[in-house]
């Protein structure tokens, strides 16, 4: 038995880091959404109550202006690392990743014997973790149009105006909320070293792998 | 499994565990700190930080023009505090202070024959309330620099605005008062104001929530020091740009 190295610690850490930041947003901004539920039946009332949600439009405001300028720094660093380390080769996907990703599904689901080839990350989580930097790129920019339309005008026509850009930072919440849940059940099925691997940075070969 | 392997193990989620509650730790801590005007200090300081930093980069250039709608359209009533009694239009004076340090400063009242004979403005803007919803909206008035000009008032770094009934008071830095497109309204949508939008004179600022666009003013002042403003007594960012 053999271990290898797995994840950078820069990784790792903006990583771990994102996962407060992203939980507070998403927090934060379910408060402020609430002051004007433009779309209808999305949270339910049973919802808001539960969560205590109604009236804290100043609160919400409040802790959305100061996690993001977290959330975007950490997002920064990432996105330097991403590029300067040579960590997007193993991460944006290939024309082969597209022919893969169908078959990499159906062996997720048990509807297919023999899981595709890969390299460190498989075309599904290649086509996802692409999607989510994405969207965390979409997320920021849509929010800073809502944020300032006078003074970045320019972004908001971007996004087809304030209510384009109001839509866009909802839909891109929910995507990447999707994504989060997506994610925690595929790491809970892949199991102890898997896991381990995005904390200490390393994991256990077994036996047939590599 | 190794023991170095093992050790590392252990130290990396000792240092996993500490960070997460660490985090957490934090975040509790911010959140019980004495309120400063509804807020916990650390996030009143960081809401003037931001109001600061975008200050800075502020352009009294940047417009925010918007299609004006159809001339007599309904526009939305959001807020009535400080709006309790209709005014008459003919009686009404607005209270002009200069300085509201100087006690030999007197006080001078406008009509509102007076402000419309002042040069007019028109403009139209997508209206921003701080609860997220929008709408165009078209203001008549006269430009509050031209007023500014017409009553040879020299301006002080804030100003201060209060409704007749001094229930609603806002505060504003003098840079976003003197915007091109901020006017005293008396018209919206082409017609005279109607009392729920503030009647017979209201505020209209360009580059601000709807919560500064204050209704039915009773009173304008100049100050030195940052006046009242009611939505930041309760927990709001009291810049409020857009």
């Amino acid at each position: 038995m053999s271990a290898s190295n797995k994840h950078a610690l820069t990784l790792r850490l903006v990583h771990w880091i994102n996962v407060p930041l992203i939980c507070l947003m998403i927090w934060s901004g379910i408060l402020i959404y609430w002051a004007n539920d433009i779309y209808p039946g999305f949270f339910p009332q049973w919802f808001y109550d539960a969560f205590k949600i109604p009236y804290r439009l100043a609160e919400g405001m409040a802790l959305h202006y100061l996690v993001g300028w977290g959330f975007v720094i950490n997002g920064l660093i990432y996105l330097v690392w991403f590029f300067c380390s040579g960590h997007w080769r193993e991460v944006l996907p290939t024309p082969v990743d597209l022919k893969y990703a169908l078959p990499t599904v159906l062996h997720d689901l048990g509807l297919r014997k023999k899981a595709p080839p890969q390299a460190r990350f498989n075309a599904v989580q290649k086509l996802a973790y692409t999607g989510a930097i994405a969207m965390g790129v979409l997320v920021t920019l849509s929010g800073f149009a809502i944020y300032k339309p006078v003074q970045l005008a320019w972004l908001t026509s971007v996004f087809g105006g304030y209510e384009g850009a109001r839509f866009i930072h909802f839909l891109m919440t929910v995507l990447l909320s999707a994504f989060i849940i997506v994610h925690i059940v595929q790491v809970v099925r892949a199991g102890w070293n898997n896991f381990r691997a995005m904390v200490a940075g390393f994991e256990i070969d077994e036996a047939g792998r590599d | 499994m190794t023991d170095s392997l093992r050790r590392r193990s252990l130290i990396s989620f000792f240092v996993f565990g500490l960070g997460m509650a660490a985090f957490v730790a934090g975040f509790f801590i911010l959140r019980a700190q004495p309120l400063v005007q509804g807020t916990p200090k650390p996030f009143r300081e960081v809401m003037e930080l931001n109001g600061k930093i975008w200050k800075k980069f502020e352009k009294a250039s940047r417009q925010n023009f918007a299609e004006p709608p159809p001339k007599g359209k309904i526009p939305r009533v959001n807020g009535d505090v400080g709006l309790a009694k209709q005014v008459d239009p003919a009686t009404w004076k607005m209270e002009v202070i200069a300085d509201d340090a100087d006690p030999e400063a007197r006080p001078v009242f406008v009509t509102l024959k007076e402000i419309m004979k002042l040069p007019r403005t028109d403009t139209a803007l997508n209206f921003r309330c701080i609860e997220g919803w929008s709408e165009d909206m078209a203001f008549a008035g006269v430009k509050f620099s031209d007023f500014m000009k017409a009553y040879n008032l020299k301006g002080k770094a804030y100003v201060g605005l209060t409704t007749v009934d001094g229930k609603y008071y806002v505060s504003i830095d003098i840079e976003s008062m003197l915007h091109d497109q901020t006017l005293l309204a008396y018209e919206m949508n082409g017609l005279p104001l109607k009392h729920g939008n503030g009647a017979p004179l209201r505020l209209v600022i360009p580059n601000k929530y709807g919560i500064k666009n204050l209704k039915q003013i009773g009173k304008i002042f100049f100050s030195d020091t940052r006046p009242p403003d009611y939505w930041a007594e309760i927990g709001y960012d009291w810049y409020a740009g857009l």
